[in-house]
């Protein structure tokens, strides 16, 4: 049954992902297109990309994104209910512990720990974005680097770190400048 | 707590829907974001809220599993006007994001077929690297910082098992976890000797 299917592969989005926004990145990516065939990486990709430049949570636009896709709006509701429902309960818990105990040494260390791990999966998720980006999908082998996307990569990652500008607007001239490259230049 | 506003019950969780509705609908940019337009609303606003009290719900919400913008949700609306109120918030905070991505789902078919939406999102996903890889820099930077041997292995191995070996995610979490447990254990037990 594919609404239930959903369901339990969001909750597992919804409990594991500490830290949020980027946090839920990875656990998507598990169960959406390595551990159930759902949908592919390139369409990971961008949905990610349809995340970063519309309001909202990540995991609930990629619950939405993929529910429709697979099951239609039921399939939307069943996934977003799953990847709410963790939330609710242990939010309400840790509310209760911490109004009851003020914090908690234990607590406190125990997401300590957890930030590196965050951090790394992030990263993780990030490089597999990555590697789309320059191999489109083909093997990874220097000819086959898509030299416009590294190219869009190394000035969009100096624009973001060095000149601080907007990551909206970055995306934004990223998508401009490949297409009017791609259009014009590469193809002629 | 609910005694304390003189607003009715009723006014209070269409208030809550109405104003996490639109909060959600406009802001871009993550979690973060949205509990600063959070505050503005119901503390400086609405007066709901103490500023100590926004601050905590922030941290909880931050260290809770879960998005930070449903989970700040969640608190808030519980706060406000209990159970009712936090499935009133709740629901507020996710519409937005569930009907428009369920608009741009129904035609991404269509969409990314075509050769121009195509290109624009190839040239989009490269600066989507880029951003990720970005805040992947400034978070590990704050990692380094604390020069724990321990935070570092973590990092290292959690790599390692996530982009080399693609061990489940979840286990890479729960372990991660343990290995907190285990160093709130040690330091209780270092102090005790002392």
């Amino acid at each position: 049954m594919i609404y239930l299917q959903l369901f339990f592969s969001f909750i597992q989005v919804g409990m594991f992902s500490i830290g949020g926004g980027y946090a839920a990145m990875p656990l998507i990516q598990n169960q959406v297109v390595e551990l159930h065939p759902w949908i592919t990486m390139a369409e990971f990709t961008d949905l990610v990309t349809i995340a970063e430049m519309t309001p909202g949570p990540i995991a609930i636009n990629a619950a939405t994104f993929v529910g429709i896709r697979i099951a239609g709006l039921p399939g939307a509701v069943a996934a977003t209910m799953g990847c709410i429902l963790p939330s609710c309960i242990i939010v309400s818990l840790l509310a209760w512990v911490y109004y009851k105990y003020q914090g908690g040494k234990a607590l406190q260390s125990v997401l300590a720990s957890l930030r590196p791990a965050v951090v790394a999966l992030i990263a993780g998720a990030g490089l597999s974005i990555l590697a789309v980006v320059l191999f489109q999908g083909q093997a990874m082998a220097i000819k086959n680097v898509d030299w416009v996307g590294a190219g869009l990569f190394a000035a969009a990652f100096f624009a973001l770190r060095r000149l601080k500008w907007n990551p909206i607007l970055v995306m934004s001239l990223c998508g401009g400048a490949g297409a009017l490259v791609n259009l014009f230049i590469v193809s002629q | 707590m609910n005694q304390n506003h003189p607003v009715p019950e009723g006014k209070r969780l269409s208030t809550l829907f109405f104003s996490m509705l639109y909060i959600s609908a406009f802001t871009f940019g993550g979690g973060f974001v949205i509990v600063t337009f959070m505050k503005r609303k119901f503390v400086d606003q609405l007066h709901w809220l103490t500023e100590e009290e926004m601050l905590d719900l922030t941290a909880l919400a931050q260290s809770s599993p879960g998005a930070i913008a449903v989970n700040a949700a969640i608190l808030v609306g519980w706060r406000a006007a209990g159970f009712a109120g936090m499935a009133a918030a709740v629901a507020g905070t996710v519409l937005p994001p569930v009907a428009i991505l369920s608009v741009i789902s129904l035609f991404y078919a269509a969409f990314a077929s075509n050769i121009y939406v195509a290109l624009v999102l190839r040239g989009m996903q490269a600066g989507v690297a880029a951003v990720i890889l970005d805040v992947v820099w400034s978070l590990g930077k704050g990692v380094a910082k604390q020069k724990s041997t321990l935070d570092l292995f973590i990092m290292a191995a959690a790599f390692a098992a996530t982009f080399l070996f693609h061990v489940n995610v979840i286990y890479i979490i729960l372990a991660a976890a343990l290995a907190g447990v285990l160093r709130a254990m040690y330091q209780k037990r270092k102090g005790e000797q002392v």
